[in-house]
């Protein structure tokens, strides 16, 4: 009776690609970390009264005036830079997550009911998302996040605009050629209700693509938000992310105290990489046209 | 017996739904197709209480669309069908459907059921929602219409791909009959297993039919299968019914060229002759719904084609026995 889960097939040949199981260790190492962060940090990056101006600046290595090393040396605020990293981590991981999960939700919620509805209600979302899709995430984003101020929310906010078109767009098609199959037609002559229809019978039928776009976005809901906190239009000073914490030692590159700015920057590029190679076997996987 | 559904002058059009570019386009003269299919053309049809009603004709005439229309699936572009004098769609600018009286099983098993949910879920999500039955007892009641069906009740827990086709259809069915419907349309329901489910499935709709009192359309292009089920037949002709009549009758003497040639198109074996096949094929082909001939759809492929055919269509004429033809065959 037990044939192979679904599941256990998708691990089994996931398996295959070296590299997407190395990117998939990466990114629960990094999860890991920075869920971890508070535990296994030397310091609280976000209380002043551990800081010290007299350590700031100091390169990788440096013992500070706390007794401990700075492995990857502190910021212009006297930082540990190794705590400053994990917990700007498990900003960028919160904010990627939760804006990737409501964009998901609206978005394809919003594609699946215009695809079954069809007709005009159809045609009018749609052209306000294609509209949408035609010029760059980050101007919404960047204009959204300007008007509404800093904070986590007004962030969130700003990222789920950025993002939830591409949900749509994925899950209008993929609903769209769900609609004409014959199970919708059998929900239909039940009767049942379009939110069930919807909900219950359409959407869980999309799930492949939008898994796929799912992977990809985290990664740009992170890349986007350090973005804008490089900009200064993120989170407030205090509680720095990655983006902040680049462009906090981006003043001091020249100087030679490149380490403020270059390894925050690398955790960033390990993370979004690591997301997207996972997404792209994930792709591979579920595209049939790409299967051996 | 008094009818119990009515169907009432039913059309449904099909019209493509053109992007603002193809319209564009369209407008400026490139060939997008802009015209509109007539699937189904002023049908008149009633089913009576406790009959089975076999709807036959070619691939592409309509008959599923019908079908669905009946089964409150697809709203009618005009008419309307109603059961026991109740509309099957409510009359809102979005229709839905009005009754659970009336239930459908799709020719593919593969395609009709869900593949993401489990067997009882999908027997038990109607009734649930309808409240024939509580969630408490939704597990008993779909084990008990597989053990209808002769499905084991552990089947409940598992999805559709562990079964074969044969099995799935049997599922499909009982999906249908846990509504307690009064009315079964069965769209082709046989003409995709292999011929050895094909007479059991069949044999499973005349047990539950004779156990439930159903009233069921039969609609199929299998001619053998539809006169071993059905009391009555209506034909069916690029939207138009063109002849109907009770089973025996239509098969021994049929009325209208149509339904004699497609009766002279199977196959039969004759045992004991030297010759072991005889059929005549249908001259030509179905023509294109989307442009029909006008006067008689048929004249086109008829042997005894008049120009009175060519000009003006014939209507349905006639109460047990019906035939839409200018010059019917003699009775």
């Amino acid at each position: 009776m037990s044939a192979a889960s679904p599941v256990a097939i998708f691990w089994d040949e996931f398996k295959e690609s070296r590299i997407a199981v190395a990117a998939l260790a990466v990114v629960l190492l990094i999860f890991a970390l920075a869920l971890a962060a508070p535990f296994i940090s030397p310091q609280n990056p976000y209380n002043l009264a551990e800081l010290s101006l007299m350590d700031a600046r100091r390169p990788p290595g440096f013992v500070g005036s706390k007794g401990y090393t700075h492995w990857l040396g502190t910021d212009g605020q006297g930082r540990d830079l190794l705590s400053a990293i994990l917990y700007g981590l498990r900003i960028s991981i919160q904010m990627g997550v939760i804006a990737g999960g409501i964009a998901f939700s609206l978005g394809a919620t919003l594609g699946a009911f215009a695809a079954f509805i069809g007709g005009r209600t159809e045609a009018l979302i749609m052209r306000i998302i294609d509209l949408q899709l035609s010029f760059p995430a980050i101007l919404l984003a960047l204009v959204l996040a300007a008007v509404l101020g800093q904070g986590k929310w007004q962030l969130i906010t700003a990222l789920v605009a950025a993002q939830y078109a591409y949900f749509a767009r994925t899950a209008h098609g993929a609903a769209s050629s769900e609609r004409s199959k014959d199970y919708v037609d059998a929900a239909l002559s039940t009767p049942l209700s379009t939110a069930r229809v919807v909900f219950r019978h359409i959407l869980p039928n999309c799930l492949p693509p939008l898994i796929v776009v799912a992977t990809v976005q985290v990664a740009n809901a992170i890349a986007l938000e350090a973005t804008l906190s490089f900009l200064g239009l993120g989170l407030p000073v205090s509680e720095p992310s990655l983006g902040m914490l680049i462009a906090h030692g981006f003043q001091y590159m020249l100087s030679g105290r490149y380490w403020i700015s270059i390894y925050p920057g690398v955790a960033l590029i390990v993370l979004i990489v690591a997301i997207n190679l996972v997404g792209d076997q994930v792709r591979d996987q579920l595209n049939p046209r790409l299967r051996r | 017996m008094t009818p119990l559904i009515v169907v009432d002058r039913v059309s449904k059009r099909f019209r493509p739904s053109l992007s603002l570019g193809e319209k564009i386009a369209a407008g400026l003269g490139s060939p997008v197709e802009t015209r509109t299919v007539h699937a189904v053309d002023h049908v008149s049809l009633v089913i009576r209480k406790g009959e089975v009603l076999g709807l036959v004709g070619e691939s592409g005439c309509g008959k599923s669309t019908l079908g669905r229309v009946i089964a409150g699936i697809h709203p009618p572009s005009e008419g309307a069908a109603r059961i026991d004098g109740e509309p099957i769609m409510s009359d809102a600018r979005t229709p839905v459907k009005a009754t659970t009286r009336i239930q459908m099983i799709f020719q593919d098993p593969f395609a009709s059921l869900d593949p993401r949910i489990r067997i009882g879920e999908t027997i038990a999500e109607g009734p649930i929602a309808h409240g024939l039955v509580s969630k408490g007892k939704a597990a008993a009641y779909a084990g008990e219409w597989l053990r209808r069906v002769g499905m084991p009740a552990d089947a409940a827990g598992r999805f559709p791909h562990q079964f074969s086709g044969g099995q799935r259809q049997r599922i499909a069915i009982a999906r249908a009959l846990a509504m307690q419907p009064d009315v079964l349309i069965c769209d082709e329901p046989v003409a995709s297993l292999d011929v050895s489910i094909q007479a059991q499935i069949v044999n499973l709709f005349l047990q539950l039919r004779r156990e439930l009192g159903l009233t069921m359309l039969f609609i199929s292009h299998d001619l053998g299968v539809v006169r071993h089920i059905s009391d009555r037949i209506a034909v069916m002709y690029l939207g138009r019914i063109v002849e109907t009549g009770p089973s025996a009758e239509v098969y021994a003497r049929p009325r209208h060229p149509y339904t004699r040639a497609l009766l002279d198109s199977v196959p039969k074996l004759v045992t004991g002759a030297d010759e072991m096949v005889t059929f005549k094929p249908i001259m030509g082909e179905l023509p294109s719904p989307l442009s029909p001939p006008p006067g008689c759809h048929f004249h086109l492929r008829c042997p005894k084609v008049q120009p009175l055919c060519k000009a003006e269509a014939p209507t349905l004429v006639g109460e047990a026995r019906a035939v839409a033809c200018h010059f019917p065959l003699p009775d």
